[in-house]
């Protein structure tokens, strides 16, 4: 029988080792695997490099992992943030670093990363700094540049509906980054507002075919990043 | 000298660009003063527009008491949905991008060059936070690129210019600006004046460019 489902966030964050690679889905505060992340934070892993679009959002979810200290390297694309100046205090600091790409080619590494496709050259920021050191090459007369899949130990996903087989669905813009995460993980971990029997979702609707999901936690009521950010909330 | 009017402000040169988008388009709208753009589409045309964080059919924003925190557009600020929208992640939302799907976008700037060189997401100084988000991949992949922008910084410094002094967003991309001062096209032959905001002069408009100017207004003989 295949169950993935696990009892807690703690329990499906449990593994996550010192020096690890870690996806966050998200954009903005949207979609934040927030119940996920402060597992994480509660189970105190350490010189994680994690890859989210943005480096988090007030005192909570990733912005709270960097303030912890747990964070070694973030790849992104838009590390700073109107509502949070974490990352920007320890980037100014010295104490993490930043691998900046461009939104759709962090997309596109991170598909790249879970469908077998090891590099790929892309038109995005050909000649631009963000290209410097880079292998470049004509197509067409157009220069493109040469971009490395990405792959991590873990993705940390947040889901609308799931089954037990770990199909998914999302809400609205909160999907953002979570169907290519979950491709290109290890392990990749999902909370979901509900988690029902197999046949629960309408397979023409599955946004997530369960085979890319290990794990999958019940948060019957998540936080919404959103709302914690505007009451401002500090975790722990 | 005399002092010219007031140029166009920040609704009218919205107003101005929408003029241009065709109905049936698929457009972004870059985060900023283009967003202004999505109210001034003329009667009668419909417009999908793409919002690079997972939406197609993006609508304004909803009643506070109607904001979904999961329905935001990339500058991640509520909306809602228009009928016939659809949500999508962000791999099939940059293949939108890259693979020349988008009509057009019109983005802000901090320079354009009379080459069509672009820089919009760094003034390059050590201390600032680097963040780049999808500008370089909608400048690379989308089929029409257009600015609109002030015409100059707050302290007067003219954002046409030659040579773009930040660091770029893309090389010749841009094909047209709108300014509160001009519209001006970005040609083989560098920048031409299009139209020019009431009560100013060629003059005028080009002592606050810092790049070759040339007259292509219809039915003004240079």
């Amino acid at each position: 029988m295949i169950d993935k489902r696990v009892a807690s966030a703690a329990e499906a964050v449990a593994e996550i080792a010192d020096g690890e690679t870690v996806m966050i889905g998200g954009f903005g505060e949207a979609g934040s695997p927030i119940e996920l992340v402060h597992a994480l934070i509660d189970q105190g892993a350490s010189g994680l490099t994690v890859i989210s679009n943005n480096a988090g959002n007030g005192q909570v979810g990733l912005a709270a992992l960097i303030r912890c200290g747990q964070v070694a390297k973030i790849v992104g694309s838009y590390p700073r943030s109107s509502n949070s100046t974490v990352f920007a205090d320890v980037y100014r600091a010295g104490r993490i670093e930043l691998e900046l790409v461009p939104q759709g080619t962090l997309a596109e590494r991170i598909r790249a990363g879970g469908a077998g496709i090891p590099a790929f050259f892309t038109p995005t920021g050909a000649a631009t700094e963000l290209a410097d050191g880079k292998e470049q090459r004509f197509f067409d007369g157009v220069p493109h540049v040469l971009e490395h899949a990405l792959r991590a130990d873990w993705a940390l996903i947040k889901a609308a509906a799931a089954d037990r087989h770990g199909n998914l669905l999302f809400n609205k813009t909160a999907r953002n980054f979570g169907p290519i995460m979950a491709m290109a993980a290890r392990t990749t971990v999902v909370q979901a507002a509900s988690v029902g029997a197999p046949g629960s979702l309408d397979p023409e609707t599955v946004a997530t075919p369960g085979i890319f999901v290990n794990r999958v936690v019940q948060i019957a009521d998540p936080a919404q990043e959103f709302d914690l950010v505007a009451q401002g909330a500090h975790y722990p | 000298m005399s002092t010219p009017p007031p140029g166009l402000t920040r609704d009218q040169i919205a107003e101005r660009a929408a003029q241009d988008i065709a109905d049936g388009s698929y457009v972004n709208l870059g985060i900023g003063m283009p967003e202004l753009i999505a109210q001034y589409v003329p009667e009668g045309r419909e417009i999908v527009l793409h919002t690079e964080n997972g939406l197609l059919g993006m609508g304004p924003a909803p009643a506070p008491d109607a904001v979904d925190p999961e329905l935001i557009n990339a500058g991640k600020k509520p909306v809602t949905a228009n009928p016939g929208a659809s949500y999508f992640h962000h791999a099939d939302s940059f293949a939108m991008v890259r693979g020349g799907h988008l009509d057009l976008c019109v983005l802000g700037a901090m320079e354009v060059a009379s080459n069509g060189d672009l820089a919009n997401w760094s003034t390059g100084q050590s201390d600032a936070i680097p963040a780049v988000g999808g500008a370089m991949d909608l400048v690379s992949g989308v089929r029409v690129v257009r600015v609109m922008t002030t015409h100059c910084t707050r302290d007067g410094t003219p954002k046409l210019v030659e040579k773009c002094s930040y660091p770029l967003t893309g090389a010749g991309v841009v094909s047209r600006v709108y300014t509160d001062l001009a519209v001006v096209d970005v040609t083989p032959q560098g920048f031409a004046v299009m139209e020019i905001a009431p009560g100013w002069s060629f003059d005028e408009v080009a002592a606050r460019t810092d790049a070759p100017l040339r007259d292509a207004r219809p039915g003004v003989v240079a």
